[in-house]
């Protein structure tokens, strides 16, 4: 085996970069493939949390870079998948405890024997960012369908493109197809339109979502769930599957039922 | 602070900022392992350092400047800008987010490269410049692709976008009130022409190939294009 290093990055903060990072971990360990999750914010973790793995970490990544433990000590095996694991990031530790150098090497060590390494890189364009992206042979761009996001999307792409990082693919997420309809939010097409980088998936806003990072328990585990679905079809398309994208437009009965049981209408 | 040079002409000295390394115009690969030598021999010294780079007339691509910050930063040594005077290595540190400009000046006689260009030359840039990215130019400036939000494409001479234009453009930047903005889809955020600057342009919905000038009432306006 050797995995495929996959960073999801945005930018702009609180896009759902992490949210992204634990469902496609879980959908990709779902479809039976070994993955390693990284969480590459150092001093903000938070991956730990989305994934129910918190009260389990004794070792993070800065551990392991500096020596103190190795590096299947810092692997949190999953609590529902026995081949899906975490690097958790150090919480008392700054940006600069890692190198681009240190996560190129950590990366490759895991390549061996894994499927999928994805990285979930911090909120910005500094160090943090260089960091996760250092070792990427995939960048996953998380957008939401906002003017700020969009241009904070757009100017990490022009790095990446800079650093001659591949042709970054794009997850848009938190796309409301009402507000979509009623000219009161950005469509899928005006964002592409503006970032003219290849789509692999949106995500429909879904209140699922939180309730699911809340308890630990990516959306994906739920069939339902609408959110769960758009992970599970990325996580196909991650693995080369040619998969449609979801009509969001047709889902009249079960997306007002998950508005109605929300209490939103 | 002036440290002598090992090998080459390379100097580092402490500025308001940081420390500034400045390059001479001998061989590329020389200058980078005369820093990289300097800095190990004084670890100490540069430990946690900011510096900033004056790579003279060095034509820098984007992987040569990616593998000196990398290498500098395993030396704990921060890269945060790299002042040149040639246009194509701006560029590439503007793409990687560095700066190119730093508090002291260049002295006046470094000027003289920009002054020998001549009036018609032009910088293509073959892609589309995105947020966060200034290309500036000291002559016209063609650009093959958009220019999106929060770009920024300042030209002391005319440009020309062969695409859309959402983000700042600026011609005539040293004043030159002929200059002229021409582009596929005009819908920008703002434009300037010398030192006038346009009201928000609205965005149109049949986008038609336009150019802006100032007009014989010197006011920045913007008009569909017709050949000939």
């Amino acid at each position: 085996m050797t995995a495929q290093v996959i960073t999801v990055t945005s930018g702009k903060g609180g896009v759902g970069k992490t949210t992204a990072v634990a469902n496609l971990a879980t959908a990709l360990a779902i479809d039976g493939k070994r993955v390693v999750c990284i969480d590459g914010d150092i001093g903000l973790r938070n991956l730990d949390v989305v994934m129910g793995l918190e009260n389990r970490i004794v070792y993070d990544i800065v551990d392991v870079i500096e020596g103190r433990c190795k590096l299947k000590q810092a692997m949190i095996r999953d609590k529902h998948f026995p081949e899906m694991y975490l690097i958790p990031a150090a919480q008392t530790r700054d940006k600069n405890a890692v190198s681009p150098s240190d996560m190129v090497r950590i990366c490759n060590d895991l390549r061996a024997d894994s499927d999928f390494v994805i990285i979930d890189s911090p909120a910005g364009i500094e160090r943090g960012f260089r960091n996760a992206i250092a070792a990427a042979d995939r960048v996953l761009v998380v957008t939401n369908p906002e003017v700020s996001a969009v241009r904070d999307a757009d100017r990490v792409v022009g790095i990446l493109e800079a650093e001659e990082k591949g042709n970054p693919l794009l997850i848009l997420n938190r796309l409301n197809p009402t507000m979509v309809k009623n000219n009161d939010m950005l469509s899928p097409e005006d964002v592409l339109d503006l970032l003219g980088i290849q789509l692999v998936g949106i995500v429909p806003e879904d209140e699922t979502v939180i309730i699911g990072s809340n308890r630990g328990a990516p959306v994906v585990n739920d069939p339902k769930s609408r959110a769960g679905q758009a992970f599970r079809n990325i996580a196909k398309r991650l693995q080369g599957q040619d998969i449609p994208f979801m009509d969001l437009n047709q889902q009249g009965g079960l997306w007002s039922a998950i508005q109605r049981l929300a209490g939103r209408k | 602070m002036v440290m002598e040079p090992i090998t080459s002409n390379l100097q580092i000295k402490g500025i308001r900022d940081g420390l500034l390394a400045t390059f001479a115009d001998a061989p590329w690969e020389d200058q980078r392992l005369a820093l990289l030598a300097q800095i190990d021999e004084k670890p100490s010294f540069f430990q946690g350092a900011r510096l900033a780079m004056d790579v003279g007339s060095q034509v820098l691509k984007v992987n040569d400047l990616v593998d000196l910050r990398d290498e500098l930063s395993a030396r704990n040594v921060s890269l945060w800008a790299v002042v040149s005077e040639s246009p194509t290595t701006e560029q590439t540190a503007q793409l990687l987010g560095l700066a190119t400009r730093i508090s002291k000046p260049r002295p006046e006689e470094h000027r003289h490269v920009a002054d020998t260009i001549r009036d018609d030359t032009a910088l293509f840039v073959a892609k589309t410049i995105r947020s966060g990215t200034r290309i500036e130019y000291p002559g016209h400036i063609v650009v093959f692709g958009d220019v999106n939000p929060g770009a920024e494409v300042v030209a002391e001479g005319n440009v020309i976008v062969w695409g859309k234009v959402r983000g700042m453009i600026h011609a005539g930047s040293k004043g030159d009130r002929s200059a002229f903005i021409c582009a596929l889809d005009l819908s920008a955020n703002q434009l300037r022409i010398a030192d006038e600057v346009s009201a928000m342009l609205k965005p149109h919905k049949d986008p038609k190939p336009e150019i802006a000038s100032i007009n014989s009432h010197g006011r920045l306006q913007a008009e569909p294009w017709h050949a000939g």
